[in-house]
């Protein structure tokens, strides 16, 4: 067997679905009977899990640090919401296209910005592109509605068929739909040879170049589809909550989104999944323990986790399940300790 | 009330300028600890913000609630915010120095939402005054030029301090270790420098002159529990554009900042922040390693 057959065996056999994505999702979906009073806080986890998944995709598998993400989900958030409120797309799901568009050309022109400089350069320009916006988004009250934020979107059916409801529950299944299309192309974007070559570039730009890797070109492209994703999570956030406020831009959005994303472990899809979940229930956690001060303790979350090593982390966090799985398939694990990443 | 005269008029442009020179002065001071963590020691240090505030709290307690004298308060808003500072350092931040960046990242935001929580439970949310002299209220005109009395105390101060630190950092023996321990750690150390010691003293000594850049910015930045988050930008792009390679970069960066801000904000209101944010940006793709950065020598 030479050597890019076998290259392309472990990559074929990576790429397989295995039992416990099965599971997975088909848990997710439970929940979605299990729990018909607890839609809202269930479908907001899912758009902070698509939203983590976009982050995912530049940080997990480019090594693309980003401290300004909301800036994406903030243009979709308001490029859908001015669509529905000015009667422009009435459609929710071609407007959450037209939105994710939106993001998506923003991120293809900033994404040349951003594959300059190193690490340090990125965190600061990514930071001051979120910031921009948001001072824009302020200076333009008269489209944005300023701090009030948008007002009075009413939602159409979706396909025309199914209305919003006032529990959520149409707005669930919707945002599990959509999270659940975008996981599947995420899925295949980063199993194909595409994909593996941004981890190549992620281990070590210089030596992918060198392998012949058009490196800039392949950055630009995972980007521009990062921002994509994060426009849809936006869209997603105001088609379901029907506002759209300035604090879309917020540098604290892109900085939880940053936990979410450590809490789940990057660079394996599941990551911001996994995070969004434990993340909101932290948050609900504290925010029952001292209402006003719940900051405080996700910033100790984080702390912790970086003092204590997000690595160690992981393995202490599956190894209970990888023991379990390991007992009764009698193979080995099969939810793997993410890579180092940055 | 602003005339298109009165806007474009000299001293409406001096008075600007001096304000300006005044707000640059203070962030250089804010922030100049950040430049050696940042650009010296190569550490991502988000949470620089909170030790000015707590120096900046600290003052405002020994002024307002014990009936200290303002320049009495002023050292120990240094010492305190300082005493943090090594504290900090020695228990947490020494562990992540050889980590990633994205580490440090989180590690710092964490403490700056530790931070802002904490404060915020201890004092409250609102934004604090300090009390000041009489001395230092108001302002006098020079040739019709409006000069504030606080805005030139603080001019004096943080450029005496400026010179202060340029005079260290060139002329001592601690300086030409640190300078030796940035260039190359290792080679320092195998001459003989205890180079966790520098870093640690340097770090606190960063720490120290946020917290007194705190306790004098209450006045014109405005003190809130969310100073840290509020001005971490500024603090960032004052050493990003700055560069690192010496403390002048910073300087002229937080002067041009501070001008920049001032009459950005007097001139297209409108705008807002927009200028610097722009600014920022711009310049970072022009220089990726900053408007003074030693990108020319290496």
């Amino acid at each position: 067997m030479n050597a890019s057959s076998d290259v392309g065996y472990h990559a074929q056999r990576q790429s397989r679905w295995h039992y416990g994505e099965v599971a997975f999702w088909l848990i997710v979906l439970a929940c979605g009977f299990a729990f018909p009073t607890r839609y809202l806080i269930m479908t907001d986890i899912l758009r902070l899990a698509l939203f983590a998944m976009s982050l995912d995709l530049i940080l997990g598998y480019a090594g693309i640090v980003s401290l300004g993400h909301a800036a994406f989900f903030g243009v979709g958030a308001y490029a859908a919401g001015l669509l529905a409120l000015h009667g422009i797309i009435n459609e929710p799901v071609l407007a959450l296209v037209v939105a994710g568009l939106a993001a998506m050309v923003l991120g293809f022109a900033t994404s040349f910005l951003v594959i300059r400089g190193v690490d340090l350069t990125r965190l600061m320009v990514t930071l001051g592109i979120a910031l921009l916006l948001e001072a824009l988004a302020e200076r333009f009250s008269n489209i944005t509605g300023g701090t009030d934020g948008l007002q009075g979107i009413e939602m159409q059916p979706i396909f025309g068929q199914i209305p919003f409801d006032m529990f959520g529950k149409a707005g669930f299944f919707y945002s599990l739909a959509v999270l659940f299309l975008l996981f599947l192309l995420a899925r295949r974007v980063v199993h194909s040879p595409f994909g593996l070559s941004l981890r190549a570039i992620k281990n070590n730009p210089l030596r992918a170049a060198a392998i012949g890797i058009p490196v800039n070109r392949r950055l630009i492209a995972i980007y521009t589809l990062a921002a994509f994703y994060a426009g849809i999570a936006g869209a997603l956030f105001t088609q379901t909550t029907a506002i759209a406020s300035l604090d879309v831009f917020a540098f604290e959005r892109s900085a939880d989104l940053m936990l979410v994303l450590v809490i789940g472990g990057t660079g394996y899809l599941y990551g911001g999944l996994i995070g969004a979940v434990i993340f909101r229930m932290l948050q609900e956690l504290f925010s029952t323990i001292t209402p006003q001060y719940w900051q405080f303790w996700i910033g100790l979350v984080l702390v912790v986790i970086v003092l204590v090593g997000r690595q160690r982390l992981h393995r202490w966090v599956l190894y209970v399940p990888n023991l379990v799985i390991k007992q009764v398939a009698g193979r080995r694990a099969i939810v793997a300790v993410p890579e180092s990443d940055a | 009330m602003f005339t298109k005269v009165h806007l474009l008029s000299m001293t409406a442009i001096l008075t600007n300028l001096f304000d300006g020179v005044a707000y640059g002065m203070l962030l250089f001071v804010l922030a100049c600890g950040l430049a050696v963590t940042l650009g010296l020691m190569n550490f991502v240090n988000l949470a620089h913000g909170a030790f000015a505030m707590a120096g900046g709290y600290v003052c405002m307690v020994l002024v307002n609630r014990m009936g200290w004298p303002f320049f009495a308060a002023l050292p120990l808003a240094f010492v305190s915010a300082a005493a943090i500072g090594i504290a900090l350092e020695r228990t947490l931040y020494r562990h992540l120095y050889t980590r990633s960046h994205l580490d440090q990242v989180l590690f710092t935001i964490g403490l700056t939402f530790m931070s802002v929580a904490a404060v915020d439970y201890i004092q409250g949310s609102s934004r604090v005054f300090i009390n000041l002299p009489a001395a230092l209220q108001g302002q006098f005109d020079v040739f019709g030029v409006g000069i504030g009395r606080y805005r030139l105390m603080i001019i004096v101060i943080c450029g005496l301090l400026t010179i202060g630190l340029q005079m260290v950092l060139a002329k001592t023996r601690f300086g030409s270790r640190l300078r030796a321990a940035v260039d190359d750690p290792r080679a320092a150390s195998g001459l003989g420098i205890n180079v966790p010691q520098v870093f640690a003293f340097t770090f606190a000594f960063g720490c120290g002159l946020a917290g007194l850049g705190g306790a004098l910015s209450a006045e014109i930045l405005g003190l809130d529990p969310y100073f840290p988050l509020k001005f971490m930008i500024y603090f960032l792009i004052v050493v990003t554009v700055g560069g690192s390679s010496s403390i002048t970069g910073p300087f002229l960066a937080s002067l041009l900042l501070g001008i920049g801000d001032v009459a950005g904000k007097y001139y297209v209101p409108k705008m807002g922040p927009f200028v610097i944010y722009t600014m920022m940006i711009v310049i970072l793709i022009w220089r990726p390693n900053g408007l003074f950065g030693r990108t020319a020598a290496r």
